[in-house]
Protein backbone atom coordinates (compact mmCIF):
# COMPACT_ATOMS: atom_id res chain seq x y z
CA UNK A 1 0.00 0.00 0.00
CA UNK A 2 1.59 3.05 -1.22
CA UNK A 3 0.76 6.29 1.00
CA UNK A 4 2.69 9.48 1.69
CA UNK A 5 3.35 10.64 5.05
CA UNK A 6 0.65 13.32 4.40
CA UNK A 7 -1.71 10.95 3.65
CA UNK A 8 -1.65 8.65 6.76
CA UNK A 9 -1.38 10.65 9.37
CA UNK A 10 -4.62 12.90 7.68
CA UNK A 11 -5.96 9.61 7.91
CA UNK A 12 -5.37 8.89 11.28
CA UNK A 13 -6.05 12.17 12.72
CA UNK A 14 -9.84 11.70 11.06
CA UNK A 15 -10.41 7.91 12.77
CA UNK A 16 -8.99 8.86 15.97
CA UNK A 17 -10.98 12.12 15.86
CA UNK A 18 -14.11 10.44 14.93
CA UNK A 19 -13.28 8.21 17.71
CA UNK A 20 -12.84 10.60 20.28
CA UNK A 21 -15.91 12.11 18.73
CA UNK A 22 -18.35 9.07 19.39
CA UNK A 23 -16.99 8.80 23.37
CA UNK A 24 -17.12 12.55 24.16
CA UNK A 25 -20.10 13.52 22.75
CA UNK A 26 -22.27 12.71 25.64
CA UNK A 27 -19.85 14.58 28.37
CA UNK A 28 -20.45 18.05 25.82
CA UNK A 29 -24.58 17.32 25.76
CA UNK A 30 -24.74 17.00 28.92
CA UNK A 31 -22.24 18.56 30.63
CA UNK A 32 -21.63 18.12 34.42
CA UNK A 33 -23.06 21.64 35.94
CA UNK A 34 -26.40 21.25 33.95
CA UNK A 35 -28.52 19.15 35.37
CA UNK A 36 -29.17 15.89 33.10
CA UNK A 37 -33.09 15.54 31.62
CA UNK A 38 -34.99 13.11 33.62
CA UNK A 39 -35.02 10.50 30.33
CA UNK A 40 -31.26 11.04 29.81
CA UNK A 41 -30.64 9.77 33.15
CA UNK A 42 -33.07 6.95 33.02
CA UNK A 43 -30.78 5.73 30.13
CA UNK A 44 -27.78 6.50 32.40
CA UNK A 45 -29.21 3.96 34.84
CA UNK A 46 -30.43 1.39 32.77
CA UNK A 47 -28.17 1.12 29.51
CA UNK A 48 -25.24 -0.37 31.30
CA UNK A 49 -27.31 -3.34 32.14
CA UNK A 50 -28.44 -3.63 28.65
CA UNK A 51 -25.12 -3.18 26.75
CA UNK A 52 -22.95 -5.94 28.17
CA UNK A 53 -25.35 -8.07 26.47
CA UNK A 54 -24.94 -6.36 23.84
CA UNK A 55 -21.17 -7.09 24.29
CA UNK A 56 -21.35 -10.56 24.64
CA UNK A 57 -23.36 -11.05 21.04
CA UNK A 58 -21.15 -8.46 19.49
CA UNK A 59 -17.95 -10.89 20.67
CA UNK A 60 -19.69 -13.96 19.21
CA UNK A 61 -21.31 -12.24 15.77
CA UNK A 62 -19.55 -14.16 13.33
CA UNK A 63 -19.69 -17.53 14.78
CA UNK A 64 -21.99 -19.92 12.35
CA UNK A 65 -24.77 -22.88 13.87
CA UNK A 66 -24.73 -24.05 10.56
CA UNK A 67 -21.12 -24.53 9.56
CA UNK A 68 -18.55 -26.71 11.51
CA UNK A 69 -18.40 -26.77 14.40
CA UNK A 70 -21.31 -25.42 14.77
CA UNK A 71 -20.59 -23.01 17.40
CA UNK A 72 -19.91 -25.95 19.99
CA UNK A 73 -16.71 -24.68 21.54
CA UNK A 74 -18.42 -21.69 22.30
CA UNK A 75 -21.78 -23.02 23.34
CA UNK A 76 -19.54 -25.66 25.30
CA UNK A 77 -17.17 -22.85 26.81
CA UNK A 78 -19.87 -20.37 27.69
CA UNK A 79 -21.56 -23.49 29.57
CA UNK A 80 -18.63 -23.64 32.12
CA UNK A 81 -18.06 -20.27 32.70
CA UNK A 82 -21.59 -19.86 34.02
CA UNK A 83 -21.24 -22.79 35.84
CA UNK A 84 -17.81 -22.12 37.32
CA UNK A 85 -18.97 -18.48 38.12
CA UNK A 86 -22.30 -19.49 39.70
CA UNK A 87 -20.12 -22.29 41.69
CA UNK A 88 -16.68 -20.11 42.85
CA UNK A 89 -17.48 -16.45 41.91
CA UNK A 90 -14.05 -16.22 41.63
CA UNK A 91 -13.99 -13.66 38.42
CA UNK A 92 -9.92 -14.81 37.17
CA UNK A 93 -10.98 -18.44 37.67
CA UNK A 94 -13.85 -17.99 36.09
CA UNK A 95 -13.19 -15.83 32.50
CA UNK A 96 -8.96 -18.16 32.90
CA UNK A 97 -10.60 -21.67 32.47
CA UNK A 98 -13.47 -20.65 30.12
CA UNK A 99 -10.85 -19.00 27.81
CA UNK A 100 -8.73 -22.20 28.49
CA UNK A 101 -11.07 -24.90 27.42
CA UNK A 102 -11.97 -22.25 24.67
CA UNK A 103 -8.47 -22.50 23.20
CA UNK A 104 -8.24 -26.51 24.08
CA UNK A 105 -11.68 -27.12 22.52
CA UNK A 106 -10.62 -25.43 19.23
CA UNK A 107 -6.68 -26.00 18.83
CA UNK A 108 -7.27 -29.69 19.61
CA UNK A 109 -10.55 -30.93 19.80
CA UNK A 110 -12.66 -29.09 16.81
CA UNK A 111 -10.11 -28.24 14.20
CA UNK B 1 1.70 4.03 50.95
CA UNK B 2 0.14 7.11 49.00
CA UNK B 3 -3.13 6.76 47.42
CA UNK B 4 -2.12 7.09 43.99
CA UNK B 5 0.17 3.99 44.76
CA UNK B 6 -2.89 2.47 47.11
CA UNK B 7 -5.40 2.99 43.77
CA UNK B 8 -3.04 1.72 41.27
CA UNK B 9 -2.62 -1.86 43.26
CA UNK B 10 -5.96 -2.03 43.64
CA UNK B 11 -6.88 -1.57 40.20
CA UNK B 12 -4.53 -4.24 38.92
CA UNK B 13 -6.66 -7.50 39.62
CA UNK B 14 -9.47 -5.47 37.87
CA UNK B 15 -7.49 -5.06 34.15
CA UNK B 16 -5.90 -9.30 34.69
CA UNK B 17 -8.23 -10.53 31.91
CA UNK B 18 -7.83 -7.33 29.99
CA UNK B 19 -4.44 -7.64 29.80
CA UNK B 20 -4.50 -10.58 28.47
CA UNK B 21 -6.92 -9.86 25.69
CA UNK B 22 -5.12 -6.73 24.45
CA UNK B 23 -1.62 -7.91 24.87
CA UNK B 24 -2.89 -10.82 22.27
CA UNK B 25 -5.18 -9.04 20.08
CA UNK B 26 -2.93 -5.79 20.59
CA UNK B 27 -0.03 -8.17 19.00
CA UNK B 28 -2.52 -9.48 16.00
CA UNK B 29 -3.29 -5.75 15.11
CA UNK B 30 0.91 -4.99 15.15
CA UNK B 31 1.45 -8.03 13.19
CA UNK B 32 -0.83 -7.55 10.38
CA UNK B 33 0.11 -3.72 10.34
CA UNK B 34 3.84 -5.40 9.73
CA UNK B 35 2.63 -7.58 7.70
CA UNK B 36 1.04 -4.65 5.36
CA UNK B 37 4.08 -2.80 5.20
CA UNK B 38 3.31 -0.36 7.59
CA UNK B 39 6.12 1.20 10.08
CA UNK B 40 5.79 0.48 13.53
CA UNK B 41 5.41 4.35 13.93
CA UNK B 42 2.06 3.95 12.39
CA UNK B 43 1.22 1.28 14.68
CA UNK B 44 2.16 3.62 17.91
CA UNK B 45 0.26 6.19 16.80
CA UNK B 46 -2.88 4.31 16.01
CA UNK B 47 -2.59 2.15 19.45
CA UNK B 48 -2.20 5.73 21.50
CA UNK B 49 -4.44 8.08 19.70
CA UNK B 50 -7.10 5.33 18.47
CA UNK B 51 -7.25 3.12 20.82
CA UNK B 52 -10.35 1.40 19.41
CA UNK B 53 -9.64 -2.49 18.87
CA UNK B 54 -12.22 -2.90 15.72
CA UNK B 55 -11.91 0.01 14.32
CA UNK B 56 -8.36 -0.65 14.29
CA UNK B 57 -8.64 -3.56 12.60
CA UNK B 58 -11.29 -2.15 10.04
CA UNK B 59 -8.31 1.07 9.58
CA UNK B 60 -6.53 -1.77 7.58
CA UNK B 61 -9.24 -2.88 5.17
CA UNK B 62 -10.15 0.72 4.60
CA UNK B 63 -6.50 1.55 3.86
CA UNK B 64 -6.53 -1.41 1.47
CA UNK B 65 -9.59 0.01 -0.18
CA UNK B 66 -7.75 3.56 -1.00
CA UNK B 67 -7.59 6.79 0.42
CA UNK B 68 -11.02 7.97 0.69
CA UNK B 69 -10.80 10.49 4.40
CA UNK B 70 -14.40 11.27 4.57
CA UNK B 71 -15.89 8.34 3.93
CA UNK B 72 -12.84 7.09 6.86
CA UNK B 73 -13.94 9.33 9.29
CA UNK B 74 -17.61 8.08 8.38
CA UNK B 75 -17.23 4.89 8.75
CA UNK B 76 -15.11 4.70 12.24
CA UNK B 77 -18.68 7.15 13.32
CA UNK B 78 -20.52 4.20 12.52
CA UNK B 79 -18.26 1.39 13.79
CA UNK B 80 -17.96 3.44 16.94
CA UNK B 81 -21.14 4.41 17.69
CA UNK B 82 -21.09 2.21 20.72
CA UNK B 83 -19.30 4.57 22.37
CA UNK B 84 -22.13 6.67 22.72
CA UNK B 85 -23.51 4.16 24.92
CA UNK B 86 -20.94 4.00 27.44
CA UNK B 87 -20.82 7.95 27.34
CA UNK B 88 -24.31 8.09 28.76
CA UNK B 89 -23.81 5.45 31.03
CA UNK B 90 -20.78 7.05 32.82
CA UNK B 91 -22.38 10.61 33.03
CA UNK B 92 -22.94 10.46 36.75
CA UNK B 93 -19.78 8.37 37.85
CA UNK B 94 -17.15 10.30 35.86
CA UNK B 95 -18.77 13.50 37.40
CA UNK B 96 -15.90 15.57 39.48
CA UNK B 97 -12.88 14.01 38.04
CA UNK B 98 -10.92 17.30 37.99
CA UNK B 99 -8.20 17.14 35.28
CA UNK B 100 -8.52 13.86 34.85
CA UNK B 101 -11.94 13.19 33.25
CA UNK B 102 -10.82 14.00 29.63
CA UNK B 103 -8.33 11.42 29.74
CA UNK B 104 -10.98 8.72 31.34
CA UNK B 105 -13.53 9.91 28.35
CA UNK B 106 -10.87 9.50 25.54
CA UNK B 107 -9.92 6.00 26.71
CA UNK B 108 -13.31 4.62 27.17
CA UNK B 109 -13.13 1.41 25.15
CA UNK B 110 -15.86 -1.95 25.66
CA UNK B 111 -13.18 -3.46 28.14
CA UNK B 112 -12.54 -0.53 30.12
CA UNK B 113 -16.43 -0.07 30.51
CA UNK B 114 -17.68 -3.13 31.56
CA UNK B 115 -14.80 -3.50 34.11
CA UNK B 116 -15.68 0.41 35.46
CA UNK B 117 -19.72 0.37 35.41
CA UNK B 118 -19.82 -2.97 37.06
CA UNK B 119 -16.93 -2.36 39.72
CA UNK B 120 -16.74 0.53 42.45
CA UNK B 121 -13.12 1.57 43.98
CA UNK B 122 -12.74 -0.87 46.98
CA UNK B 123 -13.09 0.97 50.40
CA UNK B 124 -10.33 3.43 51.59
CA UNK B 125 -9.47 3.56 47.85
CA UNK B 126 -9.36 7.11 45.75
CA UNK B 127 -12.34 6.63 43.75
CA UNK B 128 -11.09 9.13 41.09
CA UNK B 129 -7.30 7.48 40.83
CA UNK B 130 -8.53 3.85 40.79
CA UNK B 131 -10.92 4.94 37.80
CA UNK B 132 -7.72 6.45 35.96
CA UNK B 133 -5.40 3.41 36.44
CA UNK B 134 -8.13 0.79 35.53
CA UNK B 135 -7.96 3.02 32.19
CA UNK B 136 -4.44 3.85 31.92
CA UNK B 137 -3.26 0.18 32.73
CA UNK B 138 -5.63 -1.16 29.72
CA UNK B 139 -4.26 1.62 27.08
CA UNK B 140 -0.48 0.51 27.87
CA UNK B 141 -1.43 -3.31 27.72
CA UNK B 142 -2.74 -2.18 24.50
CA UNK B 143 -0.18 -0.02 23.01
CA UNK B 144 2.18 -2.86 24.88
CA UNK B 145 0.74 -5.70 22.85
CA UNK B 146 0.62 -3.81 19.32
CA UNK B 147 4.32 -3.20 19.88
CA UNK B 148 5.14 -6.67 20.31
CA UNK B 149 3.28 -7.79 17.37
CA UNK B 150 4.61 -4.69 15.07
CA UNK B 151 8.75 -5.49 16.83
CA UNK B 152 8.29 -9.75 16.73
CA UNK B 153 5.99 -10.02 14.01
CA UNK B 154 5.68 -13.61 12.51
CA UNK B 155 8.82 -14.33 14.80
CA UNK B 156 6.26 -15.42 17.15
CA UNK B 157 5.44 -19.01 16.76
CA UNK B 158 3.08 -20.22 19.94
CA UNK B 159 -0.32 -21.34 18.72
CA UNK B 160 -2.31 -18.41 20.74
CA UNK B 161 -6.05 -19.75 18.24
CA UNK B 162 -8.52 -18.80 20.56
CA UNK B 163 -6.80 -17.10 23.23
CA UNK B 164 -9.17 -13.70 22.45
CA UNK B 165 -12.20 -15.38 23.75
CA UNK B 166 -11.00 -14.08 27.08
CA UNK B 167 -12.61 -11.13 26.35
CA UNK B 168 -15.76 -12.95 25.48
CA UNK B 169 -15.08 -14.61 28.50
CA UNK B 170 -14.83 -11.25 30.69
CA UNK B 171 -18.21 -9.84 29.57
CA UNK B 172 -19.76 -12.87 29.73
CA UNK B 173 -18.87 -12.90 33.33
CA UNK B 174 -19.83 -9.38 34.26
CA UNK B 175 -23.26 -9.93 32.96
CA UNK B 176 -23.68 -12.98 35.22
CA UNK B 177 -22.71 -10.15 37.86
CA UNK B 178 -25.13 -7.85 36.52
CA UNK B 179 -28.06 -10.50 36.62
CA UNK B 180 -27.05 -11.52 39.79
CA UNK B 181 -27.02 -7.73 41.65
CA UNK B 182 -29.82 -6.26 39.24
CA UNK B 183 -33.57 -5.42 40.94
CA UNK B 184 -34.78 -6.43 37.00
CA UNK B 185 -33.70 -8.77 34.56
CA UNK B 186 -35.24 -6.96 31.53
CA UNK B 187 -32.77 -4.53 30.86
CA UNK B 188 -30.13 -7.46 30.35
CA UNK B 189 -32.74 -9.38 28.69
CA UNK B 190 -33.17 -6.30 26.32
CA UNK B 191 -29.59 -5.75 25.47
CA UNK B 192 -29.12 -9.76 24.64
CA UNK B 193 -32.36 -9.99 22.32
CA UNK B 194 -32.43 -6.88 20.64
CA UNK B 195 -28.32 -7.82 19.57
CA UNK B 196 -29.76 -11.18 18.56
CA UNK B 197 -32.39 -10.31 16.80
CA UNK B 198 -29.95 -7.20 15.22
CA UNK B 199 -27.76 -9.81 14.35
CA UNK B 200 -29.96 -12.56 12.65
CA UNK B 201 -31.60 -9.12 10.32
CA UNK B 202 -28.78 -7.44 9.58
CA UNK B 203 -25.70 -9.81 9.32
CA UNK B 204 -22.11 -9.66 10.88
CA UNK B 205 -21.03 -6.34 9.95
CA UNK B 206 -23.57 -3.83 10.23
CA UNK B 207 -26.23 -4.98 13.14
CA UNK B 208 -24.87 -2.63 15.93
CA UNK B 209 -26.71 0.63 15.22
CA UNK B 210 -29.62 -1.38 14.32
CA UNK B 211 -29.68 -3.17 18.04
CA UNK B 212 -28.69 0.19 19.06
CA UNK B 213 -32.00 1.18 17.75
CA UNK B 214 -34.10 -1.10 18.92
CA UNK B 215 -32.33 -1.00 22.55
CA UNK B 216 -33.62 2.90 22.70
CA UNK B 217 -36.91 1.80 21.48
CA UNK B 218 -37.19 -1.14 23.98
CA UNK B 219 -36.19 0.90 26.76
CA UNK B 220 -38.11 3.94 26.04
CA UNK B 221 -41.49 1.90 25.68
CA UNK B 222 -40.70 -0.39 28.66
CA UNK B 223 -39.68 3.35 30.98
CA UNK B 224 -42.94 3.42 32.93
CA UNK B 225 -42.88 -0.16 34.45
CA UNK B 226 -39.23 -0.16 34.80
CA UNK B 227 -39.58 3.26 36.59
CA UNK B 228 -41.81 1.26 39.06
CA UNK B 229 -39.40 -1.77 39.13
CA UNK B 230 -36.78 0.86 40.67
CA UNK B 231 -34.35 -0.53 38.20
CA UNK B 232 -31.33 1.28 38.82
Amino acid sequence: MNYTTTQLILFFSLVSLATILTRVLPFILFPEKKKIPKFVQYLADVLPFTIIGMLVVYCLKDVSFVQMPHAFPEIISIAVIIALHLWKSNTLLSIGGGALLYMFLVQCVFI
Amino acid sequence: MTSKKAALLAAIPHTIPVFTGYIVLGAAYGILMDSKGFGIIWTLLASVFVYAGSMQFVTISLLAAGFDPLGSFLMTLMVNARHLFYGVSMLNKYNGLGRLKPYLIFTLTDETFSILCSTDAPKGIDRKWFLFFVSFLDHIYWILGSLLGGILGSMMNINTKGIDFVLTALFVVILINQWKSAKSHIPALIGISSALLSRILFGASDFIIPAMIVILLSVTILRKPMERENVQ
